[in-house]
C-alpha cells in the first residue's frame, strides 16, 4: 500500500459519500422543503470528508519524521487514520443532514476559503524566495563583508584550496558584475528602445489595420522565442558577424563579447518595448490628438509634441519594465557575453554579468558551505531587489498613468 | 518660422524612420529563423552505410548454446571489424586499419547486439546492413565538411576521403531519415545522440508545471475577480505579490527551488518534479493575469442576470461567469505553459543540466529538458552538434508555434463569445 492507493480509496469513498448524501436527503420526504438541493447535501458530505483525511494526510506526512523513527510504521498508523477521519467526518455530516440543514451555505464558504488559500499562494512564493536568499546571504556575509561585496573591484570566485595556491584569491568585490550588467542592458535598450517605440508609433498612428494584422503577430513570435534560442542565434549568428567585421576595421573583438549579447538582447526585448508603448500610446484621449490635428500640425508633430509628451510616463515605465528584464535576462549572456569579470565598459571585451556568475556558481557539484556557493545567494539577493525596485516604480508610474485618462 | 515644405518632408522621414524600424525588427526575425533553419535542416537526415555483415558462429557462438546472457558477451566489434574489411581488402597496415573502422560509428556493434537479441537464428547468416557512419563522415556527406580544403585543414584527411568516395560510387553510403535524433538520449558522439530524453523530461516536468499551476491560477483569479473584498489591505497585498512576481527574473526562481526543494525538504537534484515544482511557481503569476482579464471581460449583466434570478454568488460566478471566461484563461495558460517551455535558467540551477544518457522513465529520475538540452549541445564546438542544436531549436519552435497559434484560436472564440 502507498500514497496513491490511499488517495484512491478517498477518491472512491468520496463517490460513494456524494451518493449517500444524495440518497439521505432524498430519503427525507417533502423535497420542496429542503433548504439545498440534494447534490449540494452529497457534495458537502464528499468534500468534507475528503479534505479533512487529505489534511490529515499532508500534515502527518510533513511532521512524521520528528516523531517516529520507523518509517513504514508511521506510514502503516497514517493509512489506517486517514481512512477512519474520512469515515469519522462523513458520519457526524451524514446525521446533519436534515431539511433545514443549510448544505450549500456551508459548501460555498469551503470553495470561497479554498479560493482565499489559492489566492495566498503569491505571497507564500514572495516569502519563500526572500527567506532562501536571505539566509543563504546572510551566511555569506558572515565571512564576505557587504561593504567588501558590494563596492569590491575585484571578482574571483575560486576559492584557495591549498594555502599557497596562485591565482584563486576568492574575492568577492561585484562592482565588476554590476557594470557588466548595466552595460549590456544599456546596449540593449539602445537597440530595443528606439525600434520597439518608433515601431509602435507607427504600427497605432500610421499602419492600415491590414498591415497592422499581419505584422503585430509577427512581432509577438519574437516575444515567445525562448532565451536559449537567442542565445544560440548570438554565438553563431552574432557574434561571428561582430568579430569578423571587428577584423574588417582592424578591430580584435573578443568572440564573447558584451556588444553581442547586448545586441541580441535588444532583438529579444523590442516586442516587449513596443507592446508596452503600443498599449500606453492607445490609451491617450482621442481628442488631444485631434485638438492638435484640427490646428494644422502634421501627423510627426501631433506624435512627437502631443502625444508623446501626454504618454512619457507610461513609456518610461515601460522602458523601466524593460530595463529590469534585460537586467535579469540569463541564457543570451551566459552564452554569448562570457565568464570573465573584467570591470570595464568597453563593450568590444567579455564582460560578467550578475545573472551569469549566478549561474556558475551553482552549476556542477558543490558543497554548501563555502562562500563561492554562497555567494550565488547574495547576488540573487541584490537581483532581486534591483528588479523588485524597477517593476515597482514601473508598475507605479504606469498604473497612474492610465488612472489619470480614465 | 518651419515652412510647409520642410514640415512636410519632415513628416515623410518620421514615417520612414517608424516603418524601417518595423522592417529592421522583421529583418532580425527572420534572420534568426534562417539561420537556425539553414543550420540545422540537414540534421533530419543521418549517413549510413551498408557493410555485409556476417553474423559469425565462431565469433557470437562458438559453442553453439543459443543462450543470449553467453551471446551478449561476445565482440560485436570485430564483427563489424571484419566487415569494413570485407569492403577494403586493399588497407592492410594498422594504423590505415585503425582509422578505415573509424569511419564507422561505435553503436554500429551496439545495433549488431540489438539484432542478435531479437531474432538469435541470425547466428550464421550473411545480412547486408545499414549502420550509422561517423559524424564526421556525416559532416562530409552532407557538404558542411568543403572537400577542397586542403587536407590539414579539413576534418578527414585524404585517405579517409578515398574510401568513402569509393563507398560513394558502390551506392554503399546513402542518407537516411534520421530516426536516431527521435529515438535516443543525449551521447557524447553527436551522430549518436537524440532528443528522446530532453522530451520526456520536458514533457514530465511540464505536466507537474499543468497540474500544480493551472487550479491553483485559476482559482487565485476567481477569487481576486469576484470574490475577494474590495479595499482591501490583504488583498491588496497579494495582487502587488503576483504583479511583481510576474516580473522576478526566472533565475531567482531556481535559487528558491535550490534553497527550499533541494536543501529544505531535500528533494532530489535533476529530477523533472523538481523542474516543475520550480516552473509552476514562475508561472503561476503568468496564468493569474491574464485569467483576471478574462473574466474582467465577461460582461456584468450576465452575472447580474444569475443574482437577480435568485443564484448566490458562488452559483452565478461558477455556472454563468467562468464557462464564458474560460476559453480565455485557457488562452493565457496556454502562452504561461508555452513560456515554461522555453524556460531554462532555473533548471540550470536545479541541476536538470548533467549529461544524461539514459530516457528518464519517472518523474525522479535525472533528466534534462529540450531548453537545456539546446544549452548543453550549443556549448560543444563540433560541427554535428552544432546542426543537432538547430535541429533540436526547431522541434522546440514547432511545439511553440503550435501552442501559440491554439491560444490565438482560443481567444478569437472568446472574443466572439462575449460580443
Amino acid at each position: 500500500m502507498n500514497i496513491t492507493t490511499i488517495l484512491i480509496i478517498i477518491a472512491l469513498l468520496g463517490i460513494s459519500s456524494y451518493y449517500a448524501g444524495i440518497k439521505k436527503s432524498l430519503a427525507l420526504g417533502k423535497i420542496k422543503k429542503l433548504h439545498s438541493t440534494p447534490i449540494y447535501h452529497g457534495a458537502l458530505l464528499a468534500v468534507n470528508s475528503s479534505v479533512a483525511s487529505i489534511l490529515f494526510i499532508i500534515i502527518w506526512i510533513l511532521f512524521e519524521k520528528n516523531i517516529y523513527t520507523d518509517l513504514s510504521l508511521s506510514r502503516n498508523i497514517l493509512y489506517i487514520f486517514s481512512i477512519l477521519i474520512f469515515l469519522l467526518t462523513s458520519f457526524i455530516t451524514f446525521l446533519k443532514i436534515k431539511h433545514e440543514f443549510k448544505a450549500r451555505e456551508k459548501l460555498e464558504k469551503i470553495i470561497e476559503l479554498f479560493l482565499l488559500i489559492c489566492s495566498s499562494v503569491a505571497i507564500l512564493i514572495t516569502i519563500g524566495i526572500f527567506l532562501s536568499v536571505i539566509f543563504e546571504s546572510n551566511r555569506f556575509f558572515s565571512t564576505v563583508p557587504v561593504t567588501e561585496f558590494l563596492f569590491g573591484t575585484h571578482w574571483s570566485p575560486q576559492m584557495p584550496i591549498r594555502e599557497d595556491q596562485i591565482g584563486s584569491s576568492g574575492a568577492f568585490g561585484a562592482i565588476p558584475l554590476f557594470t557588466g550588467t548595466f552595460l549590456i542592458a544599456f546596449i540593449a535598450m539602445c537597440i530595443a528602445g528606439p525600434i520597439g517605440l518608433m515601431s509602435a508609433i507607427y504600427m497605432s498612428e500610421y499602419a492600415s489595420k491590414k498591415t497592422r494584422n499581419i505584422v503585430k503577430p509577427l512581432t509577438e513570435i519574437l516575444a515567445g522565442i525562448p532565451t536559449v534560442v537567442y542565445g544560440f542565434f548570438a554565438v553563431i549568428v552574432v557574434a561571428p558577424f561582430i568579430r569578423s567585421s571587428g577584423e574588417y576595421f582592424g578591430l580584435d573583438i573578443a568572440s564573447e563579447s558584451a556588444l553581442a549579447a547586448g545586441l541580441v538582447m535588444g532583438i529579444m526585448i523590442i516586442p516587449f518595448v513596443s507592446s508596452i508603448s503600443d498599449d500606453v500610446i492607445n490609451a491617450v484621449p482621442q481628442n488631444l490628438k485631434n485638438g492638435s490635428l484640427s490646428v494644422g500640425a502634421t501627423k510627426s508633430e501631433t506624435i512627437l509634441k502631443v502625444i508623446v509628451p501626454a504618454a512619457l510616463p507610461g513609456i518610461i515605465g515601460g522602458l523601466l519594465l524593460a530595463i529590469s528584464r534585460a537586467i535579469g535576462e540569463t541564457m543570451i549572456v551566459v552564452m554569448a557575453a562570457g565568464m570573465s569579470a573584467n570591470l570595464t565598459v568597453n563593450p568590444l571585451e567579455a564582460v560578467t554579468t550578475v545573472t551569469v556568475q549566478i549561474l556558475v556558481l551553482l552549476i556542477g557539484d558543490q558543497e554548501f558551505d563555502s562562500p563561492k556557493t554562497l555567494a550565488a545567494f547574495a547576488l540573487g539577493l541584490v537581483l532581486f531587489f534591483m528588479t523588485l525596485i524597477l517593476n515597482y516604480i514601473a508598475l507605479n508610474i504606469v498604473r497612474r498613468y492610465r488612472e489619470q485618462y480614465e | 518660422m518651419n515652412n510647409l515644405k520642410s514640415r512636410l518632408s519632415k513628416e515623410k522621414r518620421f514615417q520612414i524612420y517608424g516603418l524601417s524600424s518595423i522592417l529592421i525588427a522583421l529583418f532580425l526575425l527572420s534572420l534568426l529563423f534562417v539561420s537556425i533553419f539553414s543550420q540545422g535542416y540537414t540534421a533530419f537526415q543521418e549517413t549510413r552505410i551498408q557493410l555485409p555483415i556476417s553474423f559469425d558462429k565462431e565469433i557470437l557462438d562458438p559453442n553453439n548454446t543459443k543462450d543470449w546472457n553467453i551471446i551478449r558477451k561476445s565482440n560485436f566489434n570485430s564483427i563489424v571489424k571484419n566487415s569494413v574489411s570485407k569492403i577494403f581488402p586493399g588497407v592492410s597496415e594498422r594504423t590505415n586499419k585503425r582509422k578505415l573502422y573509424k569511419i564507422i560509428s561505435n553503436s554500429a556493434e551496439y545495433q549488431l547486439r540489438d539484432i542478435i537479441k531479437k531474432d538469435i537464428s541470425i547466428i550464421g547468416k550473411k545480412i547486408n546492413i545499414w549502420v550509422l557512419a561517423d559524424d564526421d563522415v556525416d559532416m562530409l556527406i552532407k557538404g558542411n565538411i568543403d572537400r577542397n580544403l586542403p587536407e590539414n585543414e579539413r576534418r578527414i584527411d585524404n585517405e579517409e576521403l578515398k574510401w568513402i568516395e569509393a563507398l560513394e560510387s558502390k551506392k554503399l553510403i546513402e542518407k537516411f531519415f534520421n530516426k536516431t535524433l527521435f529515438t535516443s538520449g543525449d551521447s557524447a558522439e553527436s551522430e549518436q545522440s537524440g532528443i528522446l530524453g530532453a522530451l520526456l523530461g520536458t514533457l514530465f516536468a511540464l505536466t507537474i508545471t499543468l497540474i500544480l499551476s493551472f487550479p491553483v491560477g485559476i482559482a487565485t483569479a476567481i477569487y481576486l475577480e469576484e470574490f475577494a473584498p474590495k479595499n482591501n489591505k490583504f488583498i491588496d497585498f497579494v495582487e502587488v505579490n503576483i504583479n511583481n512576481l510576474a516580473a522576478v527574473p526566472s533565475i531567482i526562481f531556481g535559487l528558491l527551488g535550490l534553497a527550499i526543494f533541494l536543501n529544505f525538504f531535500g528533494m532530489p537534484r535533476s529530477a523533472p518534479l523538481v523542474g516543475g515544482m520550480v516552473l509552476s511557481l514562475m508561472t503561476l503569476p503568468r496564468i493569474i493575469i491574464p485569467s483576471r482579464a478574462a473574466l474582467k471581460s465577461v460582461p456584468p449583466s450576465i452575472k447580474d442576470g444569475a443574482l437577480g434570478l435568485g443564484a448566490s454568488n458562488v452559483q452565478a460566478v461558477f455556472n454563468h461567469v467562468v464557462p464564458i471566461a474560460i476559453p480565455g484563461m485557457l488562452t493565457g495558460t496556454i502562452i504561461g505553459m508555452a513560456q515554461a517551455l522555453g524556460e531554462s535558467a532555473p533548471l540550470l540551477i536545479i541541476g536538470m543540466v548533467a549529461f544524461i544518457v539514459d530516457i528518464p522513465q519517472t518523474m525522479t529520475d535525472p533528466a534534462t529538458t529540450l531548453p537545456v538540452q539546446i544549452y548543453l549541445w550549443a556549448d560543444t564546438p563540433e560541427r554535428g552538434f552544432v546542426e543537432r542544436t538547430s535541429a533540436a531549436i526547431m522541434v522546440l519552435l514547432i511545439f511553440l508555434v503550435f501552442m501559440n497559434s491554439l491560444a490565438v484560436y482560443l481567444r478569437k472564440r472568446f472574443e466572439k463569445d462575449i460580443n
